[in-house]
């Protein structure tokens, strides 16, 4: 059957610059069918703008698409869809005001005198589910479902519309554990049916078990493309990191930087259900881990000491004093800083200048007889800038403007900038490339190096291990383990930890 | 919060029954009842004066159906009103100079005109509606007091007047008939067509609706024209029923329509759209004037208890 040989894509020498800033250089890339493919490398490495260009939201400036052998020409997203190519969107591309049925066939709804049948809808989407295996009423509105069943309405949308081809981008990046199995059992459904997959994603464990084959992108070049078996990990973090090291992910032992001085006792805090009598003594200096699966309380139990959550018993305690945080400010005059987990909506204000996202917590400090000086805000703001290295072309442009790696920065050193004695953060990595990530890492031990203690929570275990001195798991809102980072012997011990299994 | 394992058909669907969505009914139900029995008196109850109440809310409620779309394409029309009262000047200028039919198309033109200009702005401009009907507001209250020197133009056109006003289709006032036409097809069009299925995708999730194929500038430019026509044949019901045009018949009366929409349980954030809601929520606030007049109260008073009872429906009838 020749016919099977060949690639239901092929991309070949792919060129893209934006100005004058080339950001593909010749790539080639091509799926074959029924084959779950991978593509990695760091943000900004080109994956995305290469994922654009297939389904139609960029225009190549060179090279040509081939689907199924035949050459097209992808000019907008329609033209995507016609040739098979379906999204499942990292950010949920549904109507939450619709039912599920009315979202995978919105704009192809079956119609009847120009009305339309929403049960003739909603039987099509049922022998859809059926033919994927999964068990979801169409009838529900999208906007009552957990996530894991609207990425499933997503790909359910894909399909619908005939897609021979999804590009999932890291699609389990809010799944928990066993909706992750849902999703690669599916996925293995799908293959068998003749659909491929381009699969994005950072995370090496779900690569190594579902992927066929990966691609690796770096500054805009495909550096790899090989079978999997073929690979080791280090080889694929090698391809995707270039010459730099993983240095910043070996653990050193930092125990002559932490004092015996408890900075903060948590006793027996409770918050509603999803924070159950945590205690917990944080030394000055010392970097303390939380882990767990999402949900387990990690986030309530720092927002509970923050204050931005009210403890419905148990006390806080800082250097011996009992404190009561009736909100952020109250922390913040204790000399509690808080990086939350959602730097866009909870850390920053996108459309504001660097400046004064930077000085927002110092306002009060800033004041000539009463009112804002301009000039002082912009004196601190550039030291600021100049301690954390915040790359930027002038205090003055907006945070939303800034990458990742810097926006990140500009959170940590407006918080650092109020001299906190205890610095949380949640999920400080999230949506940060490698490089980025190995320097807000390096920071962390900085931070810690200078006699703040900091209590950090994070999904990605590697970056957990390497600058934790100590690591309590939680579970359901309790600690359910409390480990010296020495009787860790490596991830999987703390893998199963989390899961509860040891 | 999501309990999924529902035990009955019955349970399940209790838990899907909104109540807050649906809290017009109720509120509907109770105020009536309310009235009923406080008023019983005062002739609340009598069929003259609950024909009186439906008569007075028909132009809110017109104009309220089309702003059911605006809003649940997560836009807003500030215009509504300014609109009804120039295209009730339009009308009725138009008739005494040309006649009855241009007379009415003029009226008709005004408003949708009016609208595509908005919707124009509004869709490929990318100004927000806010600001684009805010000042349409202001631009066409100007333009009716200039054509008119502020003056109310008589309209003696008895056809006019039976067809827009006081006339009767046999036992039926036609301006029932109107309301009748307008929400009937409002409900079908937002809730069995495309174009409906799409206006609410997108008011629910822009991005989303753009992705998947729903032409998203047009649906915006076609409500706010939509919502420019209903407003201006709530504009030549005001002039049959008051037999002239004058520029301020509608007044203001965009804050009326929008808390029907609202309280009718559209969602001011779009992608919800009730019809049948909104037209019980113009009821409903006719039926808050008329207990409140009857009670005795001063237009003062009224005014404050009335902008209460709004606060709380809509407080009420509001999404978490």
């Amino acid at each position: 059957m020749p016919k099977e040989l060949v690639p239901v894509i092929e991309m070949r020498e792919i060129g893209k610059s934006f100005g004058s800033n080339p950001v593909l250089k010749a790539v080639d890339f091509s799926v074959e069918v029924g084959e779950v493919h991978a593509l990695a490398g760091e943000n900004g490495a080109g994956k995305s703008t290469l994922m654009k260009i297939l389904q139609g939201v960029y225009q190549k400036d060179s090279g040509s698409i081939y689907i199924s052998g035949s050459k097209v020409e992808i000019t907008d997203t329609f033209s995507a869809k016609r040739v098979g190519i379906g999204m499942v969107f990292q950010e949920f591309s549904l109507i939450p005001s619709l039912t599920v049925a009315q979202n995978i066939f919105l704009t192809n709804e079956p119609t009847k005198y120009g009305l339309i049948r929403d049960s003739k809808a909603k039987s099509l989407a049922t022998e859809l589910f059926k033919t994927m295996e999964v068990d979801l009423d169409p009838g529900r509105l999208v906007e009552s479902l957990p996530t894991a069943l609207w990425q499933l309405t997503e790909i359910a949308k894909a399909l619908a519309q005939d897609a021979k081809i999804l590009i999932m981008d890291e699609p389990t990046a809010s799944l928990a554990k066993h909706e992750t199995e849902g999703l690669f059992s599916l996925i293995q459904r799908l293959k068998k049916k003749g659909i491929s997959i381009i699969y994005i994603s950072h995370r090496m464990d779900e690569i190594y078990r579902i992927a066929d084959r990966i691609t690796v992108l770096r500054d805009g070049s495909r550096v790899l493309t090989s079978r999997l078996e073929d690979l080791t990990p280090e080889k694929i973090v090698e391809a995707i990191v270039g010459r730099e090291s993983s240095a910043h992910l070996l653990h050193r032992d930092r125990s002559e930087n932490i004092s015996e001085e408890i900075v903060l006792e948590l006793e027996n805090l409770t918050c509603g259900s999803k924070v159950q009598g945590v205690s917990l003594k944080l030394r000055r200096g010392e970097i303390l881990g939380l882990a767990g699966l999402m949900g387990s309380g990690r986030t309530e139990l720092v927002n509970t000491v923050f204050g931005v959550l009210r403890p419905t018993s148990g006390t806080i305690s800082i250097n011996g004093k009992r404190i009561k945080n009736n909100s952020p400010a109250d922390a913040i005059l204790n000399r509690i800083a808080l990086i939350p987990e959602d730097r866009r909506s909870q850390g920053l204000v996108l459309d504001h200048p660097v400046t004064e996202n930077l000085t927002l917590p110092l306002i009060d400090q800033l004041t000539v007889a009463g009112l804002l000086s301009s000039k002082k805000a912009l004196k601190k703001s550039q030291e600021i800038i100049k301690h954390f290295e915040i790359k930027l072309a002038h205090p003055a442009i907006t945070v939303g403007s800034l990458s990742g790696g810097n926006q990140q920065r500009v959170v940590i050193g407006k918080w650092l900038a109020t001299d906190p004695e205890i610095l949380m953060m949640d999920e400080p990595t999230a949506g940060v490339d490698i490089g980025t990530k190995g320097e807000i890492l390096d920071l962390v031990r900085t931070i810690a190096n200078s006699g703040k203690s900091v209590i950090l929570i994070s999904s990605e275990l590697p970056e957990l291990l390497s600058v934790s001195d100590r690591i309590l798991v939680m579970k359901d809102g309790r600690v359910s383990k409390s480990l010296d980072r020495k009787e860790i012997p490596n991830e999987e011990y703390l893998q199963l930890a989390i899961q509860g299994a040891s | 919060m999501s309990n999924q394992t529902a035990f009955a058909p019955t349970l399940s669907r209790l838990k899907r029954f909104e109540w807050r969505q649906n809290i017009i009914y109720i509120a509907f139900v109770a105020v009536f009842l309310l009235f009923a029995v406080l008023l019983r008196d005062s002739g609340f109850t009598n069929p003259n004066n609950l024909m009186n109440i439906l008569r007075q809310t028909a132009t809110i409620t017109v104009m309220a159906v089309a702003m059911t779309y605006v809003i649940a394409a997560a836009e807003i029309d500030l215009s509504v009103g300014s609109i009804a009262g120039l295209s009730s000047v339009v009308t009725a200028m138009s008739i005494s100079s040309w006649g009855l039919v241009p007379g009415i198309m003029a009226g008709l033109s005004v408003g949708l005109v009016a609208g595509a200009i908005s919707g124009g702005l509004v869709a490929w401009l990318k100004v927000p509606s806010f600001l684009v009907t805010l000042g349409m507001l202001g631009l066409l209250v100007g333009v009716a007091r200039w054509i008119t020197a502020s003056a109310p133009i008589p309209i003696a056109d008895q056809t006019y007047i039976a067809i827009f006003g006081g006339g009767q289709l046999g036992p039926v006032p036609t301006i029932f008939i109107w309301v009748t036409l307008v929400v009937g097809i409002g409900a079908i069009v937002m809730n069995k067509t495309k174009f409906g299925r799409h206006v609410r995708a997108t008011g629910g999730n822009l991005v989303a609706a753009g992705y998947t194929g729903v032409k998203t500038a047009r649906v915006k430019f076609i409500v706010l024209m939509l919502s420019g026509g209903g407003a201006a044949l709530a504009g030549m019901l005001y002039a049959g029923r008051l037999q002239s045009g004058r520029f301020q018949w509608g007044t203001g009366d965009e804050l009326s329509v929008i808390a029907a929409v609202i309280l009718g349980g559209t969602s001011l954030f779009g992608g919800r759209g009730q019809v049948i809601g909104s037209l019980f929520g113009a009821v409903f606030i006719g039926l808050i004037n008329n207990g409140l007049i009857l009670m005795g109260l001063d237009v003062s008073q009224q005014q404050v208890v009335r902008g209460a009872i709004i606060i709380l429906a809509v407080a009420l009838s509001r999404k978490k």
